[in-house]
């Protein structure tokens, strides 16, 4: 009757939800009801997206709610792969299977349906997914967290030669972080790396420098004579950039060379060069470019990117968009409060706030007036040693935002191995705390 | 099947209740209040759960201690400590600093009720 092996158990609870919910809309029993080919037809939270944030929110919708909250997660990938850490596996120390993880624990351990499919669109008004399948799942609340989208005409040529395999991205891990890593072991010792940062927002701050410097660790034992190219639009390094300047002075001198006011606005795949607004064509033997980026495309679509029709505006009170009610946005697809990151452990925090929001809601209950959201990141300078940046933020009702307390933000002194232990530590937790 | 496609009609809800054996489905305001407070301290705590577990509970061999089971009063001591710098951090230092004295309190009083154990 069903293909999930842990049906029975979620009709039982269904049922105790019913029971302890009383007058609360009883859609959570139809959500027993699966369509003819195995995909329920309704959800009482549906997620949309499996990253850092929607699985986190799967997950937190039935631990808070004691699992009797009915939750539907649709994802189209099978596992799970980290974009944090993934640029160890670029500078060849990891491999990939080292920051995956199975979906498989959020429905055997918590209950969490798992529908392996995109949605393809949303109707608020009737408040229905339609997935690429042609299924539909009919929602009480939905969290969409579908990370970033690239903006490819903002650079001519980059969405055919990223097609192509030819200039990639990498900035979601997966194939393309082996591809990426290819290229870099196929290039000859004396070759050139570039790569192009977008202006900020952009998902990770730090996470194009620390690649630059994974690189460049790679080149200084296996290919010395090569050279990293970091070719930025923003003014300066957008995070942590005292400790990656001396560590490109320092630890490689020679071999990293960062040039700020680079804006991309083409690429030339046959050529592999990149053209910019103002300054000179740069040629390089491995480009990687990365355009400017925006909200998840499903976000987009659904008429949520409200901010720059690039971000999702949302309260912060709950993530509720500001543009369609019961339609929840985390992660990396919002608008930013001030000194937020577009980081894999905020939209965690984005996730645990609005899940309790939405448990709240659906118990009828006042939503927490004073949510905190904390920010730890970390990264690697080589393979071992790491700086973090931390930061805790309030809800400030006055303001209707999170701000950061102050004194809670701040830097390592100075790249360390201990740090580099707790990096791992962070990783394998934050994917337990989403996943299993 | 329409009738699962669109919300079940109340009187569908009334037979599902009774069959449930659901006496009284309504919950009393004392017990939405204890509810509600209960929720916000989970949710405040499930902050630390990035780094120290979900629940508190860290992973077998981390090098990070699992929260779950610790004394209320050893709890709030390390965060003062981390604090005011005079117990030596990484991170906490800066994270110690976001949280206030009844912050700390409500987190110490909720791990300390939990039991202790890494994660299973």
């Amino acid at each position: 009757m069903s293909r999930h092996p842990n049906a029975s158990m979620r009709r039982r609870d269904l049922l105790k939800f019913v029971g302890a919910a009383g007058g609360l809309a009883p859609l959570a029993f139809a959500g027993c009801a699966m369509n003819k080919i195995g995909t329920p037809d309704t959800a009482r939270v549906l997620v949309v997206g499996g990253g850092y944030g929607g699985a986190t929110a799967a997950k937190y919708v039935r631990l808070l709610s004691d699992r009797k909250i009915d939750v539907v997660l649709v994802e189209p990938e099978s596992a799970f792969v980290s974009c944090p850490l993934s640029n160890l596996v670029l500078g060849g120390t990891r491999s990939l299977d080292e920051i995956t993880r199975p979906y498989s624990t959020l429905s055997s351990v918590h209950g969490v349906r798992i529908v392996r499919d995109m949605v393809s669109s949303v109707d608020t008004a009737k408040r229905t997914a339609q997935l690429a399948s042609g299924a539909a799942i009919r929602y009480d609340k939905l969290v969409l967290s579908p990370g970033v989208e690239m903006i490819w005409d903002r650079v001519d040529g980059l969405k055919a030669a990223s097609a192509s395999g030819r200039i990639l991205q990498a900035w979601k891990a997966g194939p393309e972080t082996t591809g990426l890593r290819r290229q870099l072991e196929a290039m000859p010792d004396g070759g050139v790396f570039a790569i192009c940062i977008p202006g900020a927002p952009y998902r990770c701050p730090p996470g194009p420098y620390e690649r630059a410097s994974l690189v460049a660790n790679y080149f200084k034992s296996a290919k010395p004579r090569s050279k990293v190219l970091i070719l930025d639009a923003n003014e300066d390094v957008t995070s942590k950039g005292a400790l990656f300047k001396k560590a490109w002075a320092e630890q490689y001198k020679g071999i990293v060379e960062y040039r700020p006011q680079h804006v991309a606005t083409a690429v030339d795949a046959a050529s592999n060069t990149v053209k910019f607004e103002i300054q000179d064509s740069v040629r390089a033997d491995v480009l990687n470019v990365l355009p400017p980026m925006r909200a998840g495309a499903i976000a987009v679509q659904t008429g949520l990117a409200n901010s720059n029709a690039r971000w999702c505006n949302v309260n912060f009170l709950n993530f509720e968009s500001t543009a369609a009610p019961h339609v929840h946005v985390i992660g990396d697809s919002i608008q930013i409060a001030a000194l937020m990151p577009k980081s894999g452990h905020m939209a965690s925090s984005h996730a645990k706030v609005a899940a309790a929001a939405i448990v709240a809601e659906l118990n009828g209950w006042e939503v927490d007036p004073t949510p905190m959201l904390t920010n730890t990141c970390y990264s690697f300078i080589d393979d071992k040693r790491t700086v973090h940046v931390a930061s805790v933020h309030e809800y400030v009702a006055a303001e209707r935002t999170f701000k950061t307390i102050a004194g809670s933000g701040g830097l390592s002194s100075a790249p360390n191995e201990l740090e580099g232990g707790y990096a791992w530590n962070w990783a394998r937790t934050i994917w337990a705390d989403a996943l299993a | 099947m329409p009738i699962l496609r669109s919300r079940p009609r109340p009187i569908a809800t009334l037979l599902l209740l009774a069959a449930c054996g659901v006496a009284n489905a309504q919950t009393t305001p004392v017990q939405s209040a204890e509810g509600a407070a209960a929720l916000r301290t989970r949710s405040l705590a499930a902050q630390c759960a990035q780094c120290h577990g979900t629940d508190g509970r860290a992973l077998p061999g981390a090098e990070v201690p699992g929260l779950a089971g610790m004394p209320a009063g050893n709890f709030a001591e390390q965060m003062k400590a981390f604090r005011s710098g005079s117990r030596p951090s990484s991170v906490m230092q800066q994270l110690s600093k976001g949280f206030n004295d009844a912050q700390v309190d409500q987190l110490a009083r909720y791990f300390a009720s939990l039991p202790a154990g890494s994660k299973p």
